[in-house]
């Protein structure tokens, strides 16, 4: 894809380091195609991974014809119109829901905040436990659902704040509400928000690089390879897993870099409850830059991807 | 108005509000009584007979014998004085002089804040709600010029071109004053309630409602009508085609004052109602320059003109950045293009600038420079 660099680098970082994340943009700005994109440059499939995929197609009933491996990591974008059983699964027997089908791969949820309140609760206990359980009359079942959420929505109810050509009609209330929507817990566990631009036809037109492209899956890879080297003792494998615990190790920081959150906190109405994410955001920047230390650019690239946290400003 | 200062000063003002609280007293017939009986006392002690020979309706005559008041005024005072308020009278040398050539003026005006100067040179700015960053940012710094001049800004406090009019004026300290729609202890909108204070102590908040009237869209217009009768000139920042702003200007032509509209974008819907008046005959407006030569007031060039350097000293990468940036926003991918900087070190580079005040970050990732 041409353009949208900011956007192409913050994918990077959520893929590296295993990151949820939100994509904030006018109608037409392309994060459904971004977001497509992510997959080509996730590493490859273990054999591991592969054939837990093809397990959960078989037990969905969705294995097309061949019956071959699943190779390719999944990609899912059920409608917002979706019901709280199909996203986690049920039945009986009970059998997996969207996001199981989407274990190892994508969970792509298009206008998070159409989607139904209860759809977008029953996601918070898999997106810590990375499984589900499901309980039916006699039954009990647990499917994997480790992947990888990217949800996208408009800025504004009308779509335009921040458009250079069209104007917003929304109120600030309006927005708070809009925005609202999306419960603060949800928020939580989505560690980076990018703002997509709206694309004007000529640069959606044009022949597109692909975010894809093989210098990007190597820096993921090393990043991820890096990380794996220094969580082997720990039972988890990415920067977006670690707790309490592993921050306090894994990310110290020197004197300048506290002060810059410091003052994003006092100046940008950045909350002080974010720390954790910017911290886990910065290790990936500085694994993907190979770097041992974070350093005070690395965590002020990180502030830049918590917009939600800011106060409205126009 | 001829001998009023007989009674003391609060006793006076107690009759000015007693009669104004009336049911049915309007600023027309306040003054016609007042033109007929000489002050209002001698009108609320007047009998139906001859309050009706002064041409007030019999309705309205009965009302005033009947003491049949909308607000209790002794409760009215006892509150002013809790809110360290006071009221300006039609005929109190406070009151500014160029508002009473105007149809229908306040008979009188609750104040907070400091005296209204006596040789007033005010100039309104107004316009939307919903402004634009382009717009809020005129106002300011056409408010702060202005204001640097000696010269007096008036707006309604509403959100978005209002605020940021009183905004640059106080950044010049300079004064200000904001004509409410509302009583004068109804902070609206709330978030305004820091810029209130602000205008209370550098400036002086005025309305003509009662205390405690809540935002209502009526008030609105007839507010309105004092901005532009208080002022020489009105500027109008920003304004769809149907809006409070066009009704601000066209009570301004009505009073025979001058009107300014700045330009906007030609299909931005917050300039459709500037454009209109400009088509109209309302001067374009660029530069405070345009807005006095009206008045026929000239200043010096050698001012600090559109000179934007920022103040702190910059790094290279930093200089690189500031240098493609421009007073409207501009998108982060389009200064990752023109600096060919690494897409991480203009994010966290602008972050910094961000903090020490040089860049603006707006929604959609869009940034632009401060101004001071």
């Amino acid at each position: 894809m041409k353009g949208q660099e900011n956007a192409k680098r913050a994918l990077e970082i959520a893929v590296s380091g295993a990151h949820n994340i939100l994509m904030i943009g006018p109608p037409g700005s392309g994060k459904t195609m971004l977001a497509k994109r992510i997959p080509t440059i996730m590493p490859p499939m273990s054999f591991e991974e592969a054939l837990e995929t093809t397990k959960i197609y078989s037990v969905a009933g969705s294995l097309l014809n061949k019956g071959g491996l699943i190779k390719k990591r999944p990609f899912r974008a059920p409608h917002h119109t979706i019901s709280d059983v199909g996203m986690v699964g049920g039945g009986h027997p009970p059998r997996p829901g969207e996001i199981s089908l989407a274990n190892n791969g994508v969970l792509f949820l298009d206008e998070l905040p159409e989607f139904k309140r209860n759809v977008l609760e029953v996601l918070r206990q898999p997106l810590e436990e990375r499984r589900i359980n499901i309980t039916r009359a006699g039954i009990s079942v647990t499917y994997p659902a480790k992947f990888m959420l990217v949800a996208a929505m408009n800025p504004c109810p009308c779509g335009y704040l921040g458009d250079r050509i069209h104007t917003c009609t929304c109120s600030v209330a309006q927005i708070q509400r809009y925005r609202s929507r999306i419960s603060g817990p949800l928020l939580d566990r989505i560690d980076l928000h990018i703002e997509v631009p709206a694309l004007s036809y000529k640069e959606l037109s044009s022949k597109e690089e692909g975010i894809g492209s093989k210098e990007v899956l190597e820096r993921v890879l090393r990043a991820r390879e890096i990380q794996r080297e220094r969580f082997k003792n720990f039972k988890i494998n990415t920067n977006s897993e670690m707790q309490a615990s592993h921050l306090k190790k894994f990310c110290k920081l020197d004197k300048e870099s506290q002060s810059l959150i410091k003052d994003a906190v006092e100046h940008l109405g950045i909350s002080a409850r974010v720390y954790s994410r910017i911290l886990k955001i910065a290790r990936t920047i500085a694994d993907l830059d190979e770097s041992d230390d974070i350093k005070v650019d690395h965590v002020a690239e990180a502030i830049q991807y918590r917009i939600l946290d800011r106060k409205l400003l126009f | 108005m001829k001998d009023i200062l007989d009674s003391s000063l609060s006793d006076k003002v107690y009759f000015w509000l007693s009669l104004k609280l009336i049911r049915g007293v309007g600023n027309s017939i306040f003054l016609r009584l007042l033109q007929v009986f000489g002050s209002p006392d001698k009108a609320l002690e007047a009998d139906e007979d001859d309050l009706i020979d002064a041409g007030i309706r019999r309705d309205i005559a009965r009302n005033i014998r009947k003491k049949d008041f909308l607000l209790d005024p002794e409760e009215e005072i006892k509150k002013l004085r809790r809110l360290n308020a006071r009221i300006i009278t039609y005929d109190d040398p406070e009151y500014p002089s160029i508002l009473k050539e105007i149809d229908y003026p306040p008979v009188l005006l609750y104040a907070l804040g400091r005296k209204i100067p006596y040789n007033q040179f005010f100039i309104a700015i107004v316009g939307s709600r919903n402004a634009s960053h382009y717009g809020m940012r005129a106002a300011e710094n056409i408010s702060y010029r202005l204001a640097k001049l000696g010269i007096e800004i008036v707006s309604g406090m509403a959100r978005g071109i209002d605020t940021y009019a009183h905004k640059g004026a106080l950044k010049a300290d300079g004064y200000t004053i904001a004509v409410l729609g509302t009583g004068i202890d109804v902070i609206y909108p709330r978030e305004n309630k820091g810029l209130f204070q602000q205008i209370r102590e550098n400036g002086t908040i005025i309305t003509e409602f009662p205390t405690g009237t809540p935002p209502d869209g009526k008030n609105f217009p007839i507010r309105n009508r004092i901005i532009s009768g208080i002022s020489r000139g009105v500027l109008v920042v920003e304004a769809a085609k149907r809006s409070g702003s066009l009704i601000t200007a066209s009570f301004a032509l009505n009073q025979g004052r001058e009107v300014f509209a700045i330009p906007g974008m030609i299909d931005s819907i917050r300039s459709q109602g500037t454009h209109f008046l400009i088509k109209q005959g309302a001067k374009l407006v660029e530069d405070v320059e345009d807005i006095l030569e009206e008045f026929g007031i000239k200043i010096e060039e050698s001012q600090d003109k559109k000179d934007h350097k920022p103040l702190v000293k910059l790094s290279n990468q930093e200089k690189k950045i500031y240098e493609c940036l421009d007073e409207t926003p501009v998108h982060i991918d389009e200064i990752i293009r023109s600096t060919e900087l690494d897409p991480s070190e203009v994010l966290s580079t602008l972050l910094r600038m961000e903090l020490k005040g040089i860049v603006r970050q707006m929604p959609g990732r869009l940034f632009v420079k401060n101004m001071g």
